[in-house]
């Protein structure tokens, strides 16, 4: 664990410290600012551009925007330039693949991690370090003693690139440390300089806020790049060690972790499908009844209850859920199905609590809610003069829905579907809990399967490796599930915009 | 003239295919009740499901001993020097219990054939510990003879809770009948006895060999850490983002990426949210693992879109005519969104956050990739750094965790757990309503 490193300054971590001197810049920026435009003005606030609040905040926004600004590049930047910097010093013969480089990168940082905990505690000093440059085998020893436990025996160029990446490191942190405070002392002169009653404050903030405002909206688009390059990066690094036609077409999952793996998608999206169609099987019909009759038959009295009601079944967590199916619903079924004569149907036909069945029925009591509020909102949306036009020809009530509503609310209907369908495939504590975690192609619903959410947690959680196919799997299987529900949404999107367009 | 009254056909009496319809409109009416009722009836199980199984975890079984703290065990210098005190283990403690149990049976009268060793296993492997931590406290009680309340085994505790009976116990080493026996003759004695437990909603968990003494309370603080986290960078950026958008933003390609983007983003399964958070925050980062603040930017990157949504809902409803009446008097359209249209969107807003970060609160496949569970939460942090750099679980992982210990004892737990974080969620959107009732205004 690397608990704590030696970036700290009086016990807050640098980074923090630097922002609060960085915010305590910027506020006395902002009241000398203020102070001196009014100073200059004579006191008298109608002589300025301005309002006063708009110069200290100027001065405010020229003090901590750039400064922090750079704290946070240099802080993003500084372990990728680092690590460039530590690499030529590893032998060129020790590494074999992508994976192996990780992982003596890893075993760098740590032991550089651990060199700076042992100097802090006492446990080394300087001139032992220095003593071990040839034979460091004692350390891993020494670094134990600590809390910072290695995997392997530390080599020579380990500790060398270790020490190397500690001098940049403090290097780095030490002239982070001047930059910022330089340019937010900068900012705030800058800011007192041109702080006279002319200025025009105003605009100048209002820029700044406005940049602001697009920088927060922006962030959305941000989130995505890095959701789709985090495991894009890693999907290729997975790509690299094993064969993508075993990852898409193979026919078996069976991870090992001593390698030679098999890792195909198809068995997790065999699961997966077959959890989701039992779901929604459960979920259409009840939701779709319940829209109509919420929507064409029901009085106001009864809407405004079991409307409400309906929709706390939405907000309660997944982990309740799984939990139900886990601990309620799978003992039931196997009370129904499995226990051979002291069960209910007196068949041996399921033998434990996890299996399809249970994933999907708790599931679609999950998607319930949404369906029937999604389809509500199309169905109320089919305009009157249909329904009017249909009982002046004398359909009944239900006639008139079947035949007029349905079909015409039926785009939209679809891609609540879809979007149902989209919520199902990614569900995760659910099936976690409650669908098992043997990889099998089998229509039988009443034995255990897993899927791709629940690999994905399996795979990650533990002691991973980050160069192990059996690991970076994880991030393809991700992936797959990031571009398989987007589809859909994208799709149910397209299509429920397009029915709204036809009746607006 | 002819009349064209059809064959056998009236009014009054309807034919055959209307009946038909009738019928079919009928049943078409009874499906769509049936549904609702299916549908609150699932709601209804679940509750009650909730309910019967979690509010058992909300009580715990003692057993009351006398122990005499002797000072030649506790405190064998006899100078009342707490260094020294704290030098003397849980093993220092145990044989004071286990004599105080076996001299409070003798006392009761009550015969049993049991081992010394059988005895004390009815008691909990974590009373040894309270005992120490509660002279710690006040070392002055060394040399006295204290009543004490002992945390009982979790199979004893299930025997008064009536998880565990008679029939259920064949198959189990760790209690036997003729223990049953000297439980039940305790009980008749007066003392042992169940009661309201506190320690579960405020104490640490514990370890997977003693259940009975788990609790909520250190989960709950990181649950916490994170909401802070979550309310400090989504409410800011997410109202932030909705102004650029509803007020101010262009009708351009880029515009539309964004709105596209968002839209997206509300429908990402959590799960990726979790791998986002491991790649870039963990692994490219290196923020440690299992902390709050992890935890807390994943949530936030994932609460972001729920709270655009309905900022940007609330903004839209203050009417055009306030951005126009201060346009008029020479406000700035900077000014006018912020000093008018915000405000009146205020409790809208609040009310959006409040249940985003409900939803927040309640979710656990990315925690899980995170690194909050698989261990035992059992510190509080001292302080908010700690609070948010340290390893610590969240309330739905901790119910997570104890799912997974497969032990009766620890499921119990986990439903009460739920009970805890149920009331949480119902709490907060309780109050988005009654603000929603409060404050909204239409024009």
């Amino acid at each position: 664990m690397m608990a704590t490193t030696a970036t700290t300054f009086l016990g807050v971590p640098l980074g923090m410290a630097l922002f609060v001197a960085v915010l305590a810049i910027a506020l006395l920026g902002y009241v000398m600012a203020r102070s001196r435009v009014m100073a200059r003005a004579g006191g008298d606030a109608r002589v300025l551009h301005s309002l006063p609040n708009y110069y200290g905040m100027t001065a405010a926004m020229f003090a901590a925007v750039p400064a922090l600004g750079v704290l946070l590049i240099w802080l993003l930047a500084q372990p990728a330039v680092v690590q460039n910097a530590v690499l030529p010093l590893i032998p060129a013969d020790k590494i074999d693949s992508v994976g192996t480089q990780s992982l003596i990168l890893s075993d760098v940082r740590r032991v550089a991690d651990g060199l700076d905990i042992a100097l802090a505690q006492g446990a080394l000093s300087r001139a032992d370090i220095a003593a071990m440059a040839d034979d460091p085998s004692a350390l891993r020893g020494t670094l134990g003693e600590v809390g910072v436990a290695l995997g392997s025996e530390v080599e020579p160029f380990i500790l060398a690139a270790a020490q190397k990446s500690r001098e940049l490191n403090g290097k780095g942190r030490f002239w982070m440390a001047a930059a910022v405070l330089l340019i937010a002392l900068a900012g705030l002169a800058l800011a007192l300089r041109v702080a006279d009653p002319q200025f025009r404050a105003r605009n100048i903030v209002e820029r700044g806020v406005m940049v602001l405002l697009i920088v927060a909206a922006s962030l959305a688009i941000l989130t995505t790049v890095g959701i789709v390059l985090s495991m894009l990066f890693e999907s290729i690094n997975f790509f690299r060690l094993h064969d993508w036609k075993d990852f898409f077409l193979g026919p078996k999952w069976a991870p090992n972790f001593r390698g030679d793996s098999d890792l195909s998608i198809l068995p997790l999206l065999w699961g997966t499908l077959y959890i989701s169609i039992i779901a929604l099987l459960v979920a259409v019909p009840i939701g779709l009844f319940a829209a109509i009759y919420l929507s064409e038959y029901a009085g106001p009295k009864l809407r405004g209850i079991a409307k409400p009601l309906l929709e706390i079944l939405a907000g309660i967590p997944t982990i309740v859920y799984g939990l139900f199916a886990l601990l309620t619903v799978g003992p039931a079924l196997v009370r129904l199905f499995g226990r051979g004569e002291d069960g209910i149907l007196g068949v041996e036909w399921m033998s434990g609590a996890t299996s399809v069945l249970t994933a999907g029925l708790v599931m679609g009591i999950m998607l319930i809610p949404f369906v029937s509020s999604l389809s509500d909102d199309i169905i109320n949306a089919v305009p009157q003069s249909l329904r009017d036009g249909s009982f002046g020809l004398g359909a009944t009530h239900s006639e008139t829905v079947r035949q007029v509503i349905l079909p015409a609310a039926l785009p939209g209907i679809v891609g609540a579907v879809l979007l149902a369908a989209s919520r199902a495939i990614g569900e995760t504590m659910i099936v976690v809990l409650g669908a098992g975690a043997i990889a099998r192609v089998s229509v039988n619903p009443l034995e255990a399967m897993t899927t791709i959410t629940t690999r994905i947690v399996s795979q990650l959680t533990g002691d991973t490796d980050f160069a192990s196919p059996e690991t970076l799997v994880a991030f393809a299987l991700g992936l797959t599930l990031f571009v398989l529900t987007l589809g859909l949404n994208v799709l149910a999107l397209y299509i429920v915009r397009k029915y709204r367009e036809q009746y607006e | 003239m002819t009349d064209i009254t059809p064959s056998g056909a009236s009014l009054l009496v309807q034919d055959a295919r209307t009946q038909k319809r009738n019928r079919a409109e009928a049943r078409f009416k009874m499906y769509g009740l049936a549904a609702i009722a299916v549908g609150l009836l699932m709601l209804v199980i679940l509750l009650t499901t909730i309910i019967s199984r979690g509010t058992g975890a909300f009580q715990q079984t003692y057993v009351t001993l006398e122990v005499p703290l002797l000072e030649a065990k506790l405190d064998k210098k006899g100078n009342r020097n707490i260094d020294d005190i704290k030098k003397v283990s849980t093993f220092g403690y145990a044989p004071l219990m286990k004599a105080a149990f076996e001299k409070k049976i003798a006392a009761a009268g009550i015969e049993t054939k049991l081992k010394s060793k059988e005895m004390a296993a009815l008691l909990s492997k974590n009373a040894a510990a309270t005992l120490r931590d509660y002279v710690l406290q006040d070392i002055n009680v060394i040399g006295q003879t204290i009543e004490f309340e002992f945390l009982t085994n979790s199979r004893v505790d299930g025997y008064l809770k009536g998880r565990v009976t008679r029939a259920s116990i064949a198959n189990d080493k760790s209690i036997n009948a003729a223990q049953l026996d000297l439980v039940d003759a305790l009980i008749a004695d007066g003392s042992l006895r169940k009661r309201f437990n506190l320690d579960f909603i405020t104490g640490a968990d514990a370890s997977d060999q003693r259940p009975e003494a788990a609790g909520m309370g250190v989960a709950m603080i990181g649950s916490f850490f994170m909401m802070l986290v979550v309310l400090a960078l989504a409410l800011p950026i997410g109202v932030a983002a909705s102004i650029y958008l509803e007020e101010f933003a262009p009708k351009n390609w880029i515009t539309d990426i964004i709105e596209v983007n968002i839209s997206n983003l509300a429908a990402v399964p959590s799960i990726v949210f979790g791998i986002l958070g491991l790649a870039v925050f963990i692994n490219y980062m290196h923020l440690p693992n299992s902390a709050p603040l992890v935890g807390g930017l994943v949530l936030t990157l994932m609460t972001l879109p729920t709270i655009i949504i309905s900022t940007r809902a609330s903004l839209k409803s203050v009417p055009p005519s306030i951005r126009d009446a201060a346009l008029g008097v020479g406000a700035s359209k900077m000014q006018s969104v912020f000093h008018h249209v915000l405000p009146l969107a205020a409790p809208g807003i609040l009310t959006g956050t409040i249940i985003g970060l409900a939803q927040a609160l309640g979710e656990t496949a990315p925690l899980l990739l995170i690194g909050m569970v698989g261990f035992i939460a059992s510190n509080p942090p001292d302080g908010i750094t700690s609070g948010l750099m340290d390893p610590n679980s969240a309330m739905p992982a901790q119910i997570y965790e104890w799912a997974k210990r497969a032990d009766p004892a620890f499921y119990e737990r986990a439903w009460g757990g739920i009970i805890i974080l149920l009331v949480f969620l119902i709490t907060m959107n309780a109050i988005a309503v009654l603000l929603r009732r409060r404050f909204e205004r239409r024009w």
